[in-house]
């Protein structure tokens, strides 16, 4: 018998007559995350493409259509190769020193440097200005020192601000998918092989590689992904100059109003994932090897030779400066009192007091307190919705059926579509009760878990494959309900899974995807939603008010993934 | 096992105290209409409770993006209609909003109190409930300290004087970006607007796309202190900045520009969506809208003029903010029939 799949006959605790309960959890377990999937995805992106047949007309003639569809295609792929690029290049050294190195401020900057994850393009794009705009503090600092005239960083509007910020955002990823891979390797191999006269080089390359294969294929396609439907960035820091599909498609369906244009991009950007997830499959065919996974703090060392200290502060600096400095000017900005007579700025906390002012008794005035639990809240439902639903799937997954592997594929897809279509689709499918966009806020924290779910089944799927079928057989032999298996043996066993899970699907529901704004309901105004209601009205107020609610935003995600990272769930270190 | 149970019933707890925050469902007996709308509408609290207490009734805001992505969402939703009202179409989308059907006719009776040159539908399916004009605002530090003089026309613009000082926002994303191009149109014509702007084009122009980045990372007078001292703006923002200012200040630090057809006007309407179940709650809705009190909360909330001829502007509005008195104005069919188009000229000759 293998783990929880198979028909099994339960026995009441209060002993009544066995009945023939034949309960078949395999299929529950197909039919949660098929549903889920169907429902909210197929089902809002199908009526989206329909639009493509319903109405070519407006399409136009098959040549003026090509162009049209070619131009942003080559620099959607090219500026998202780029970045992903670059964010490996960060990431990878990155998630090798926070997986094996000790050092002081470790946990302060594990959370810091997940917290660009969750930050509103808006705010961000406020911040690289503060930082590196044309009066920003770097550059009116290279031109005090250096005597210039004019400001020498040109970066904003340049494909550099893309990329940059596409590094700001995603480096997490690499830091959290890969780390969090690396730090549960076990180093007994590594030394073991070292010990046997292997090089370093080969240790790496025959050992420490092949084991992380999985994870960093993981890392990178959700990169990739990522950089490929970027949407705000490009818009905001890249300017009008550049057009990827995703922005293509936001002008043609709400600018142009032409769906079935926005309709055929959608399906061009759709098949370009397709395209991507299936060689990712293919590459990652091969079942990966159930190991041990060891508790984190027993891999991590501190760092004893130069080489290891250099690599260490290294990559500390870099990330402070590329991920943490645009954070800290940020919340400078929300202390910072505009400078007075004399030419100098002074702190002040009034932009946080004047948050709690109902300035002009406006009737959508949001109170900081509510929007914190608004957001709260649609983060802790999508946590829920995304774990049990990504729970149901990895476990499906792991059994790497053929139609399992299918699905797989296509759970990705949510990443790889573009967010405007899909939240258009949510509008056309949900428009009458029980589900209203618009009114159900439910829609909300589905939305979110939709593009949670591929990251969380991509924790939860190897740590499910890791777990031994004797584990789970010989308890439900010795007479385990599959409940009591799944309390007493499963949670426990992936309880560290389900933490990582749920901190990305916290950071992704907190950061407010795109979708969302056709979905979000005016009784429940979150934390982003905050922001933009300040920054889209002049005045120096507004701007200091965005800045404040900002870094409140950052700070209740730091305090909430620390909370949910110091809960060490019993069992772990016992592995 | 038990820290496990513990930490599953501190999650429901967790759940069960954030939900118990949750605003009340609403009371059975109020009907509830639903007015859908873009997502820089505002109103003062007050006012819309004496619609509500007046008519026993709970009016829900549906915020749904910006103007264009607002109107899409009333054309997609219109065979099961989102809402009863819809407020914030502008006369750039007017023709498009009419030809999709998705309004019923309303004859108010405060017709006679708007002001004529706003009434651009004669099926009065859409009734003007306000206006603003988008025009150039200028930084007056900036151009008093390299004494520089003002532009008194679109045309001069182009002067060297002024190389690499405008910043606008893209047409294709932005509203008062669309705005500013219908200006230029109506000056230059749909032949010569094109040569204008590859003049502009030539003359440093930068664009930018949307409003946020244009006033607050671009404009040298707003807290962003970005490079350009002209940003296209609403010709209220100077007002805007004296009542948001920090510290207080007495004068503006920014005015706009207001040479004839510099600025355009956009005028916004409000209408009944097609299929409402409260068709006599919704005209009473948009008598609300048309009315005295509610047209003049609307400058400080929103920024815009009210369009009833009776209602008072506050001080802030008749010191620091003026209206043009030669805006540009276009033929809603003529934008309907057109605009795509000369957004893509556009964006061929400034952006490629």
């Amino acid at each position: 018998m293998d783990c929880g799949g198979v028909e099994i006959t339960m026995l009441s605790e209060d002993k009544k007559p066995v009945q023939a309960l034949q309960f078949n959890i395999r299929l529950l377990f197909w039919l949660v995350p098929v549903a889920f999937f169907a429902l909210f995805y197929v089902l809002p992106i199908g009526s989206i493409l329909e639009h493509i047949v319903a109405d070519p007309g407006s399409i136009g003639k098959l040549q003026s259509v090509w162009p049209k569809i070619w131009s942003p295609l080559k620099f959607t792929v090219w500026q998202a190769v780029l970045s992903t690029l670059i964010t490996m290049l960060i990431g990878v050294p990155a998630a090798f020193v926070f997986a094996r190195f000790r050092f002081p401020g470790k946990g302060l900057m594990k959370i810091l440097t997940t917290i660009p994850f969750i930050m509103p393009t808006v705010v961000v794009a406020a911040g690289f200005s503060s930082l590196i705009g044309p009066q920003g503090w770097l550059n009116v600092l290279l031109m005090n020192l250096m005597g210039l005239q004019h400001p020498p960083l040109q970066i904003l509007n340049t494909i550099y601000a893309i990329v940059l910020a596409h590094v700001f955002y995603n480096t997490t990823v690499f830091i959290r998918v890969l780390g969090g891979a690396w730090s549960q390797l076990d180093p007994k191999m590594e030394y073991a092989a070292r010990s046997l006269g292997a090089s370093a080089i080969k240790v790496f390359k025959e050992i420490t590689l092949p084991l992380l294969r999985p994870a960093f294929f993981s890392a990178l396609l959700l990169v990739f992904l990522f950089d490929f439907t970027s949407f705000a960035v490009i818009l905001l820091l890249g300017g009008p100059g550049f057009a990827t599909l995703e922005v293509e498609i936001y002008t043609q369906a709400l600018h142009l109003l032409n769906l079935p244009m926005a309709g055929l991009l959608s399906f061009v950007q759709l098949m370009f994932t397709l395209m991507l997830t299936v060689g990712y499959s293919r590459l990652n065919q091969r079942k990966s090897l159930a190991l041990q996974p060891r508790d984190p703090i027993e891999v991590e060392k501190p760092a004893v030779n130069l080489a290891e200290k250099m690599l260490l502060w290294g990559v500390n600096l870099v990330l402070l400066l590329l991920l943490i400095s645009p954070l800290i000017s940020l919340a400078i900005r929300s202390i910072l009192a505009p400078a007075n007579n004399a030419g100098v700025g002074r702190l002040s906390l009034r932009y946080y007091t004047a948050l709690f002012v109902n300035q002009r008794s406006s009737l959508f005035y949001v109170p900081p307190v509510e929007a914190i639990i608004n957001s709260l809240w649609i983060g802790f439902l999508t946590i829920t919705f995304t774990l049990l639903v990504g729970f149901f799937a990895a476990k499906t997954l792991s059994r790497r059926t053929k139609a399992s592997r299918l699905f797989d594929i296509l759970l990705m897809l949510p990443l790889g579509t573009s967010a405007v279509t899909l939240g258009l689709g949510f509008l056309l499918v949900f428009n009458r009760p029980p589900l209203i966009a618009g009114h159900s806020f439910v829609l909300i924290p589905l939305a979110h878990s939709l593009v949670a779910l591929p990251f969380v089944v991509r924790i939860l799927q190897p740590a499910i494959e890791s777990i031994p079928d004797i584990y789970t057989q010989s308890a439900a032999i010795l007479g385990a309900s599959p409940w009591q298996v799944w309390r007493q043996i499963e949670l426990p066993l992936l309880a560290r899974s389900f933490l990582s899970g749920g901190i990305f699907a916290f950071t992704i529901s907190i950061g407010e995807f795109g979708a969302t704004t056709f979905l979000s309901t005016p009784d429940l105004p979150t934390i982003p939603v905050a922001i933009y209601r300040y920054l889209s009205q002049p005045g120096a107020l507004n701007y200091g008010q965005a800045m404040a609610m900002a870094t409140i935003l950052m700070v209740v995600c730091a305090l909430a993934i620390m909370v949910v990272e110091k809960l060490r769930l019993p069992g772990i270190s016992d592995f | 096992m038990r820290i496990n149970r513990h930490l599953f019933i501190s999650w429901v707890l967790l759940i069960l105290l954030l939900s118990s925050c949750r605003p009340k469902s609403e009371d059975k007996d109020i009907t509830v209409l639903n007015v859908m709308t873009h997502d820089s509408f505002a109103v003062s609290e007050n006012i819309i409770q004496l619609f509500e207490r007046e008519n026993n009734a709970q009016v829900k805001f549906l915020l749904s993006g910006d103007t264009g992505a607002a109107l899409n969402r009333a054309i997609l939703t219109k065979n099961s209609p989102q809402a009863d009202v819809f407020y914030g179409v502008d006369n750039t989308f007017l023709s498009r909003a009419l030809s999709e059907g998705i309004f019923e006719p309303y004859a108010s009776n405060l017709i006679n109190e708007l002001s004529e040159d706003l009434l651009l539908d004669p099926s009065q399916r859409l009734l003007p409930a306000d206006y603003g004009d988008v025009c150039i605002n200028y930084d007056r530090a900036y151009f008093s300290a390299h004494s520089l003089a003002l532009p008194v026309s679109l045309q001069d613009l182009t002067l060297p004087q002024y190389r690499g000082l405008l910043v606008v926002e893209n047409p294709a994303t932005s509203s008062p970006g669309l705005a500013f191009l219908m200006a230029t149109i109506a000056e230059f014509g749909s032949d010569g607007f094109i040569n204008f702007w590859k003049e502009l084009r030539a003359n440093g122009l930068v664009v930018v796309n949307d409003w946020e980045s244009a006033y607050y990372s671009n404009f040298s007078a707003s807290s962003g202190k970005g490079s350009q001292p002209m940003v296209v703006s609403y010709s209220s923002s100077p007002a805007a900045e004296v009542i948001f200012a920090d510290p207080p200040v007495d004068d503006a630090p920014t005015a706009s520009l207001m040479g004839k057809n510099m600025c355009f006007r956009q005028v916004e309407f409000v209408g009944i969506l097609a299929g409402t179940k409260q068709r006599d709650l919704a005209e009473k809705f948009v008598d609300f809208v048309l009315s005295v009190p509610f047209q003049e909360d609307i400058p400080l909330q929103m920024f815009v003029y009210p369009a009833n001829k009776n209602a008072k502007l506050p001080k802030e509005f008749s010191q620091y903010a003026q209206t043009a008195k030669q805006p540009a104005t276009l033929d809603p069919q003529l934008i309907a029939d057109y605009r795509d188009a000369w957004i893509e000229e556009w964006t061929a000759a400034v952006l490629r």
